[in-house]
């Protein structure tokens, strides 16, 4: 009798998996690959298919035949308008991010030990825990008219300042409630743990001697921060400017309930594919964000943003 | 003659623990000066004080002179050769050496040309293209060295430089470094564990223990003639002989040193038995009972090796036995 007679049945099936270990990895990965691959990337790609048809004018019907007339559609001049202000907006949502993120990330990472450190996850993801509709209606309610930041202003006897702000055309509004002033902050509050949290875990990978060797060698704190600390936080920054910049781009929830009439991408894909019923164009609109953040992505990566990596 | 560096009264405490504790130094100009002493003994931490990385608790320290306790880093005359040596991973071997030319406004063409020939000084040209993580150890170890020295620092300090070679490199490195030291003359202040290296490498070695420099002196004074019985135990492990033992062999009531290697097994002399012996290549330990204390011998090879548990005799010569300075005990 040899040593393997006497295991149980689960016990010969560990025993082969270790002689196998190709076939632990395959039985490991094929699940979630058959998901990530078919129902993830499959209905993605389906999507994107609708935008290579087009709907016919008359009869409202989708016609099955490839043409790239829909995507001549974006470049109209209400349909741009759309882009061009998302973009915008994406793009300052995610610079405001990054300049409050970091001073935050870099005390977590370089200072913050023990209790401190706890309380800074819990401070920077509590807000997660609570619904975001709540959080984006509070903010309504915060930004209003008769809302505590108008009280909070009026108390201060600075009112006059406030309606001065609301008077610049653009950013301005009736109230900020309902100014792109408004949904900027709103976003800038809803995304800014996911621009905290991949910045704060690229610092923690940076020794402290990195930051001594600059001072060290004659670089006074700014340059320090410019020729070091920045290069070095750059994947984290990365990182997190994909998520405030993509969820920007995408979410048609936030411009909806705070914020002009004016429509952003999110939106306009809402509206097409549901009461506009144009699937096409509301699929090219959803291939706008992708191509942004690719074409992003690929200046980063040109600039060295991942050599540290 | 202003030192290089001196220290008056110097304290670094971190809450309770004093990791500097009243130290009083002054490491002259031109000179390689180590800093012994095992981990935590507040050599790195007095380092770091001269770097500028820590401020003292208490106390002063000048460099050549200028009082510097308020000086931040960047504004020192000195420069650091790190442990973990922390070259900048994304910038290549040139960029890092050039470092220091480029944030004090030096052109480009020029600072490049200065890292080329500090590479060179180091032995290490025509690697100015890579990524610090394409190089092995000794190779970031020159980088580290030639981006500190491209500064011309009045001082340069390097922090356990060699702790992370091989033995091989090591022996390699301790002689480059020394030539290096005496060709430029700048006073080069090395800390390190290993009293060989201290001792090979120094012009003058201060070993710390906790907090407090033991004693200051040439390798010779430290090694032949220590002040306290930690400096003998830490410095060639010496045997330290209680002040009884040591008023019955010599006839003073302090402690005392006696190193392992200058103790003789002889017919005539003092009486012991053999405990352990451990072969150690070039010679053997033995692990003697002197009248109830352990005393080490190094046998040379060749000679006879008694088994565990023999009956020997030994002596020494009669300044082999230095009796230390009982302030300290």
């Amino acid at each position: 009798m040899t040593e393997t007679d006497r295991v149980s049945l689960a016990g010969r099936l560990s025993d082969q998996l270790w002689r196998w270990p190709t076939l632990l990895v395959v039985l490991l990965i094929a699940p979630p690959a058959l998901w990530l691959g078919i129902i993830y990337l499959g209905s993605l790609f389906a999507l994107l298919a609708q935008s290579f048809f087009s709907i016919d004018e008359f009869s409202g019907l989708i016609r099955y035949e490839f043409t790239l007339s829909t995507y001549a559609e974006l470049f109209r001049p209400s349909n741009f308008d759309i882009i061009v202000r998302t973009v915008a907006m994406a793009a300052s949502v995610t610079l405001a991010s990054a300049i409050i993120a970091f001073p935050v990330a870099y005390y977590a990472a370089r200072y913050a030990r023990g209790r401190w450190k706890a309380l800074f996850y819990l401070g920077v993801m509590l807000p997660l825990w609570s619904s975001y509709l709540v959080k984006v209606y509070s903010w309504k309610l915060i930004l209003a008219k008769e809302g505590i930041l108008s009280w909070l202003f009026q108390t201060l006897h600075l009112t006059g300042l406030l309606e001065a702000y609301l008077s610049i055309p653009v950013l301005g509004g009736n109230s900020l409630s309902v100014s792109w002033t408004g949904t900027f902050l709103v976003f800038v509050y809803v995304w800014l743990p996911f621009m905290i949290l991949p910045i704060q875990a690229s610092l923690e990978r940076v020794p402290v001697s990195m930051l001594e060797a600059s001072g060290d060698l004659g670089a006074n704190p700014g340059q320090t921060f410019r020729h070091v600390l920045l290069p070095l936080a750059l994947p984290g920054l990365i990182a997190g400017s994909i998520f405030t910049f993509s969820l920007t781009l995408g979410d048609y929830i936030i411009p909806q309930i705070v914020g002009t009439s004016a429509r952003m991408i999110g939106q306009a894909v809402y509206q097409f594919q549901g009461t506009a019923g144009n699937i096409p164009l509301a699929a090219a609109f959803a291939v706008v964000p992708i191509l942004i953040m690719g074409v992003y992505l690929y200046i980063a990566k040109r600039q060295g943003a991942f050599d540290a990596l | 003659m202003t030192p290089a560096v001196r220290f008056r009264g110097v304290s670094r405490h971190f809450g309770e623990v004093r990791a500097v504790d009243n130290v009083d130094l002054d490491v002259a100009p031109g000179e390689f000066f180590a800093m012994l002493g095992p981990s935590g003994s507040g050599k790195t931490t007095c380092l770091r004080l001269i770097a500028g990385f820590e401020r003292p608790t208490s106390g002063s320290i000048e460099i050549f002179g200028e009082p510097s306790t308020n000086i931040p880093p960047y504004r020192r005359p000195v420069n650091t050769v790190f442990q973990d040596y922390a070259l900048f991973p994304h910038l290549n071997v040139t960029d890092n050496v050039a470092f220091g030319l480029m944030v004090a406004g030096v052109g480009k063409a020029e600072r490049e040309q200065e890292a080329q020939k500090t590479l060179e000084l180091v032995a290490l040209p025509g690697f100015g293209d890579r990524k610090p993580s394409q190089l092995s150890g000794g190779q970031r170890q020159r980088v580290a060295l030639a981006r500190a020295l491209v500064n011309k620092p009045k001082v340069l300090l390097l922090d356990e430089p060699l702790g992370a070679l091989d033995l091989k490199l090591r022996e390699q490195m301790q002689e480059e470094l020394k030539s290096l030291q005496r060709k430029l003359g700048i006073t080069f202040i090395f800390v390190t564990h290993d009293q060989g290296e201290a001792l090979s490498m120094a012009d003058r070695v201060a070993v710390f223990d906790h907090g407090r420099i033991q004693q200051v002196g040439t390798p010779e004074d430290i090694y032949d003639r220590p002040q306290t019985p930690f400096v003998a135990d830490f410095v060639g492990s010496s045997n330290v002989l209680s002040p009884q033992l040591a008023e019955r062999l010599a006839g003073v009531r302090a402690h005392a040193s006696l190193r392992p290697e200058s103790i003789r097994l002889d017919a005539g002399g003092h009486a012991a038995t053999v405990v352990t012996r451990n072969f150690l290549g070039a010679a053997t330990r033995l692990t003697l009972d002197l009248d109830g204390e352990k005393v080490s011998v190094l046998l040379p090879k060749g000679a006879d090796v008694p088994a565990t548990g023999d009956r020997v005799h030994i002596s020494w010569d009669a300044d082999a036995l230095h009796v230390m300075d009982t302030r300290n005990d």
